[in-house]
């Protein structure tokens, strides 16, 4: 689609959601649940496009920012052993631990490479075999199958030095601990494509059928996102609630068969802990006891106690949706992209670094 | 150029070839070696949607068609897209 068709289409499904937000006669929230909707809503200005009365919010969808503190302190203590090297996607590095984070860890001569793939742990492993090498599974469903294919080839390979530090996240089971939580108010989602990728649709279904909630899984483009927002509109105008997909072309009703056979494989779902949001019910995986020798803290276990948040950081509430980060002290001022506090400040997927980067002097967000 | 990317982000690719469940995929006019092991049905010549160094899903081009139908619908049109509940309960 050339540019200007694409101005034009996103003129007119705008001009829909202005339309359908008049007949809606009170005010309207959306939440999206994933970093990279944050990043395109916030990238192609979305939120100023629509009308007074429909809001668009962001939830708990950024991996690294859902990760709480005393994983990476369980991370960082790892890395600093002498007989281990730490593999890892590069948006963990500057994450903020308790006390200290990966980077400061990697000047003290702690090893720690940056992978593309959790594959990338393979070769890794094979050669440093005097190693323990650790990789950094942080994620949701989308990436689940790729710890788990890992897991699987070096079980295949005969590896006996990879191992996992998981903090594996699932999307459902936190839309349900927000639904409950008396805080959080929303009259739809904005589904995450490349999680119902893997999952299909199925999983958020409970969504119609517990909450009367509508939700749409929608693509990454901005048009893709606008097209949801009007299927979005639809539904909340005439009181509906149905599952809608708008990323046909990539999400499957059943979503990927052989990635979740992967996740089922080696993964078990378990209690898990969210910054901000606390323990939520069978809302993480840990390694099935299969898969125990490659589960690193089986092997040398950590006593690390749960971590708190930084003095003022309201990351906690961002990741809920109930604050906005111009309403947090530090936004801004003690905390910005270069100098984060908090990870939503960090990660390049995070509320507040999305909001900073876009919303300086440009917009005013958070109407 | 690692740490740019990100980890829940998916991006399409060609694929060339297929060897011992690595496929060799072009993205953005680079070749690059992806693991088939999450995607065996995949065949040379399939679009796939790559993340973490896997082929995640195949993509079909239908997403043009898709946002045509949503205008038409707008413009008057009885609605095309089936919701999900009445494809699973119909």
């Amino acid at each position: 689609m050339d540019k200007a068709v694409e101005r034009k289409l996103a003129g007119e499904l705008v001009n829909e959601i202005k339309r359908l937000a008049g007949r809606a006669d009170r005010h309207l929230r959306f939440m999206e649940v994933c970093g990279t909707h944050t990043v395109s809503i916030f990238r192609a200005g979305i939120r100023q496009l629509l009308p007074e009365n429909v809001e668009l919010v962001s939830g708990p969808g950024c991996p690294v920012c859902v990760t709480p503190d005393d994983y990476m302190d369980k991370a960082i203590t790892y890395a600093l052993r002498a007989d281990t090297i730490i593999t890892t996607f590069g948006d963990m590095l500057k994450v903020p631990g308790s006390k200290s984070s990966l980077m400061e860890a990697k000047t003290q001569g702690a090893d720690i490479r940056i992978v593309y793939s959790p594959m990338d742990s393979l070769n890794v492993a094979r050669e440093n075999p005097d190693k323990k090498v650790i990789f950094l599974a942080v994620g949701f469903e989308t990436t689940a199958p790729t710890a788990a294919a890992t897991v699987l080839a070096a079980k295949q390979a005969g590896l006996t030095n990879l191992y996992m530090l998981s903090a594996q996240k699932l999307v459902p089971p936190v839309m349900h601990a927000l639904l409950n939580d008396p805080e959080v108010h929303v009259d739809g989602f904005l589904l995450p494509g490349h999680v119902s990728v893997i999952t299909g649709t199925e999983p958020f279904q409970f969504l119609v059928d517990e909450y009367h909630m509508p939700g749409v899984v929608a693509g990454f483009e901005p048009i893709q996102i606008l097209r949801a927002l009007v299927r979005l509109m639809q539904q909340a105008v005439r009181g509906e609630a149905r599952i809608e997909n708008e990323y046909e072309d990539v999400v499957k009703p059943g979503g990927s068969p052989a990635a979740q056979r992967a996740t089922d494989e080696v993964y078990e779902p378990a209690d898990a802990g969210w910054r901000g949001i606390g323990i939520v019910p069978k809302s993480g995986l840990r390694m099935r006891e299969k898969y125990a020798a490659f589960d690193i803290e089986r092997l040398i276990p950590l006593d690390i106690p749960m971590g708190r948040n930084k003095p003022g950081c309201r990351c906690g509430e961002v990741l809920r949706g109930i604050v906005t980060p111009k309403e947090c002290p530090l936004f801004a001022k003690a905390c910005v992209p270069t100098h984060a506090i908090g990870p939503c400040m960090v990660s390049v997927e995070g509320v507040c670094a999305a909001w900073y980067k876009y919303g300086q002097g440009r917009f005013t967000y958070g109407k | 150029m690692w740490e740019m990317i990100d980890m829940c982000l998916a991006v399409p690719a060609k694929v060339l070839a297929i060897q011992d469940a690595v496929g060799k995929v072009e993205i953005s006019g680079v070749t690059r070696d992806v693991s088939m092991m999450l995607l065996p049905e995949a065949k040379p010549g399939d679009f796939v949607l790559v993340h973490a160094g896997f082929a995640m899903q195949i993509v079909d081009e239908r997403d043009a068609d898709e946002t045509d139908a949503l205008l038409a619908e707008m413009h008057g049109a009885p609605r095309t897209v089936e919701s999900l509940e009445e494809t699973q309960r119909g």
